[in-house]
């Protein structure tokens, strides 16, 4: 069993950060309402949705970071001229069929500028909630804004995540050194 | 059991809003920005020549880092200004969403290439 390290970087970009803020998505909107609504969370329980939301502002930032600048620019590689063989470079493979162009044309043309409003919202949503804490209960309009932006932030997330998951499974980004993960055996 | 009596009531707030709104227009001009940036990119050659600031990333790295620094940069000038005030947040939220919602559709190619 082994893996390339471009695939390995892909699996922690988008099945490590990318799918891991997803699901924290659903959990922090609903802890966030909760929390503005309702009187009986302890510090304990406040203390760890503080952790929780910046844990979720690192995963943001972390998956836009390691997709525009470790997988990006093996995705928009440009091959040699003359090439035939387009499968180390995703871009130039989907567009080169009129069934897989529009993967690239509103899928990854939407997902890489889509994605960045995921970190953006979430960051505003965690110094919100860090500065104004159980005051927040008593901002009505601040906490709906909070929860606004924290639904784009998964709203965005969840496109990337979409199309990054389709765009791997027609053009998955491939090649650079290899790991070996383990030996099997021969039957 | 009564569900209102988990909800809680509404004391008059401790701090100002001007901090958190300051937060959520940031947050809205900077998508906004973002989005206006990509399309510029895409409807200019010279824009996005000149937004390649990492070239294996191409554009995107220019388009991202100056939506980014235009964000935190609104977010502290409207912090310094609004951190001990009491403004219309109502309005502000407005706003803020307006320019997200914005900035989500104009980077949904099908809408950016009809402009």
């Amino acid at each position: 069993m082994e893996i390339t390290i471009r695939s390995l970087w892909t699996a922690i970009h988008g099945m490590g950060f990318g799918a891991l803020y997803l699901l924290a998505c659903s959990g922090a909107l609903i802890e966030l309402y909760r929390f503005t609504t309702s009187c009986e969370f302890t510090s304990g329980q406040e203390r760890f949705l503080k952790l929780y939301l910046i844990t979720m502002v690192l995963l943001a930032w972390a998956a836009v970071l390691t997709g525009a600048y470790i997988i990006y620019p093996w995705y928009r590689a440009a091959p040699p001229p003359g090439t035939a063989d387009l499968s180390m470079f995703p871009q130039r493979l989907l567009m080169s069929s009129p069934t897989t162009i529009g993967w690239h044309s509103l899928g990854m043309e939407w997902k890489e500028y889509v994605a960045w409003f995921a970190p953006i919202s979430i960051t505003m949503v965690v110094f919100v909630f860090i500065k104004y804490g159980r005051d927040l209960k008593n901002h009505r309009q601040l906490r709906a804004a909070v929860l606004c932006f924290t639904l784009a932030s998964f709203v965005a997330a969840g496109i990337a995540g979409f199309f990054g998951a389709m765009i791997s499974k027609y053009a998955p980004v491939q090649g650079g050194h290899t790991i070996q993960l383990s030996q099997g055996e021969e039957k | 059991m009564n569900a209102s009596k988990n909800l809680a009531a509404p004391n008059p707030p401790a701090m100002t809003n001007g901090s958190g709104a300051a937060a959520i227009l940031s947050a809205g001009i900077g998508s906004f920005a973002l989005a206006v940036l990509a399309f510029a990119a895409d409807k200019s050659a010279p824009i996005k020549s000149n937004l390649v600031f990492y070239k294996p990333t191409g554009p995107l790295s220019g388009v991202t880092t100056a939506a980014i620094l235009i964000w935190l940069f609104t977010w502290g000038i409207l912090e310094w200004r609004w951190r001990k005030r009491t403004v219309a947040i109502g309005r502000i939220n407005a706003v803020a969403l307006a320019l997200l919602g914005l900035g989500l559709l104009l980077t949904f190619p099908p809408i950016a290439e009809l402009l």
